[in-house]
């Protein structure tokens, strides 16, 4: 070719400045039409939340188990002694109750475990009899119930502390899928503001993408390219989000904790970090980042249709 | 050195039998005088390794018929054979590839603004999975061709008109395509550059490269003769 300056090869391939050489790994522009902030932002925001809200979860099942564990019954109703046939007598009296779902002895061997801690292993001690029973609808007036028992059971005992415990369990439970749906709701969300995001860099960079696809650039070319933009943005800001709920994590974990009857912390290393549902959390990033991914192959996708 | 052409192909390169183009009316227009037909009833080959003019008036059609040829757009009508693939019936997702095989000098060039003259060559081949190292002598080679060594670091609007048309023809012929299609693309060259421009897409066919330039300058066309399809109207007139 005449006129053809000489220049070496050489002397223009090793010169090319450093902030240009990732320019032709990037020809959507994507940094531009994605820009490095709204993306991890609304990740951080999401993660932080989902992250809450499975941390209330987790906290509340664990108080429901705890207190399930510990009064297995809503009433307790203690004999003297284990004389058989007053036991039976007993029931047979107690079936009568209205709401009574069940009503039997209490495992001997739960009830020496139980004792244990204060009576130590003493088999030959007299172990009083405990009937547990249950009511389903839990009963509106424990005190009034409890009256009645000791009507039909003269001399007995009767404890109707577990009706509280059996509320607050359902509570617990209730907060447990409320916190779970919220946790669906927060990634839903996440979905939508990503979606909006993506469109509007799309449309950012329609030119470029045409040109790219007149090009030869096949569908998943360009998808993959917004997508992998996409979820690693998503994964720096859910990892940040998650860092940042750690600490608020920690503090229910401790205070519900302090419900369980555990001592304040006053060192880091008590903090109660194994309480935590770590799997869960952990998996919170990354679920953000495939959603993410997703959302954006989905999107990216669907509008590169409209071109033949 | 000039790239070789590669995928030589026997027979017809570019078939059309009765094709019509109508653009869709634009979105939310039912104005039925909106989509009139852009091109009607063409019928036509080319011989793979031919070199055509593609002449006619300014709103004649040939950017039109460039854009079907190079699958930029589907035809409303008939049937369109391009590289042995009818592609008018043919998926979506087979169009990509052959895309690739179709070189294309655009009538406003599209380069990328934000991408070097290297990385707006080195395009295609990144778009085809080519590995940097391999690339990179092949970049280099077009762009010793058209000139532009350079130049390779400056940005489109860093490089004057002809410049970029020239990045334009690099980047349309680096994948040494079967098809080499331009758009008017002496448009806004002087004398002496339009010369240039021609002998490169003339050194192009030489290779073996099936050639269409569209252009409207009958004084490019007298200084280099050759067979042309003439549209007026969107119609092929013979
Ligand atoms: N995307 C489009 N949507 C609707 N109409 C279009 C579109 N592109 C072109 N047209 C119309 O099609 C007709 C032919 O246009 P085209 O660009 O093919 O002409 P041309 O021969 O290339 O003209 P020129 O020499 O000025 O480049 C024109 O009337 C134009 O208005
Ligand atoms: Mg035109």
């Amino acid at each position: 070719m005449p006129g053809t300056p000489k220049f070496t090869v050489s002397r223009w391939a090793n010169r090319r400045p450093v902030l240009r050489r990732g320019r032709g790994r990037d020809p959507l522009g994507l940094r531009q039409a994605l820009p490095g902030l709204l993306l991890p932002a609304v990740a951080l925001a999401m993660t932080l939340l989902a992250a809450l809200a499975l941390g209330g979860a987790f906290g509340a099942r664990a108080l429901a188990q705890r207190w399930q564990q510990g009064a297995a019954a809503a009433v307790t109703v203690q004999l003297p002694d284990m004389d058989q046939a007053r036991v039976a007598r007993t029931l047979a009296a107690l079936r009568e109750l209205p709401d009574l779902v069940d009503a039997r002895p209490m495992d001997q061997a739960r009830l020496a475990a139980l004792l244990r801690p204060w009576l130590g292993e003493i088999p030959a001690l007299p172990l009083p009899a405990i009937l547990e029973l249950r009511f389903d609808p839990l009963p509106e007036n424990p005190e009034g119930l409890a009256l009645r028992i000791l009507s039909v059971v003269p001399g007995a005992t009767v404890e109707t502390q577990g009706v509280w415990v059996a509320r607050l369990v359902a509570l617990a439970t209730r907060v447990e899928q409320t916190a779970l749906a919220a946790v669906v709701l927060v990634l839903l969300l996440a979905v939508a503001v990503a979606t909006v995001g993506i469109r509007a860099g799309l449309a950012a960079r329609q030119d470029v993408i045409a040109i790219l696809h007149d090009l030869g650039a096949t569908d998943g070319d360009i998808a993959n390219r917004f997508a992998g933009r996409v979820a690693l943005l998503c994964a720096l800001g859910g990892a940040a989000g998650l860092a940042l709920a750690l600490p608020a994590l920690l503090a229910f974990s401790g205070l519900a904790g302090s419900l369980l009857g555990r001592l304040p912390v006053t060192r880091l290393a008590e903090l109660p970090w194994r309480a935590l549902p770590w799997p869960w959390l952990a998996a919170l990033p990354v679920a953000v980042a495939a959603l993410g991914w997703t959302t954006a192959e989905v999107t990216v996708r669907g509008w590169l249709k409209r071109l033949p | 050195m000039a790239p070789r052409a590669g995928g030589l192909y026997v027979g017809k390169m570019v078939r059309f039998t009765s094709v019509g183009l109508r653009y869709a009316p634009p979105a939310g227009s039912s104005d039925p005088g909106m989509g009139q037909d852009v091109l009607s009833d063409l019928s036509f080959e080319l011989p793979a390794g031919s070199f055509h003019w593609l002449l006619g008036p300014s709103g004649a059609g040939k950017s039109s018929l460039l854009k079907l040829m190079q699958l930029a757009q589907r035809p409303s009508r008939g049937e369109m054979e391009v590289l042995g693939v009818i592609t008018s019936r043919a998926r979506r997702g087979e169009l990509p590839a052959l895309r690739r095989r179709i070189g294309v000098v655009f009538q406003d060039f599209r380069l990328l603004p934000h991408l070097s003259a290297f990385d707006n060559i080195a395009l295609p081949l990144r778009i085809a999975g080519r590995a940097e190292l391999a690339l990179r002598a092949d970049v280099t080679e077009m762009l010793r061709w058209v000139g532009l060594e350079p130049k390779a670091e400056s940005l489109p609007p860093e490089l004057s008109g002809g410049e970029q048309q020239r990045i334009a023809i690099a980047r349309a012929v680096v994948m040494r395509p079967a098809l080499l299609l331009a758009d008017e693309p002496t448009g806004n060259l002087d004398a002496v550059q339009s010369r240039r421009v021609l002998s490169l897409l003339q050194e192009m066919h030489r290779m073996g490269t099936t050639v269409v330039v569209a252009t409207h300058s009958e004084s490019l066309v007298n200084a280099y003769p050759g067979p042309a399809l003439r549209l007026a109207d969107g119609r092929l007139e013979r």
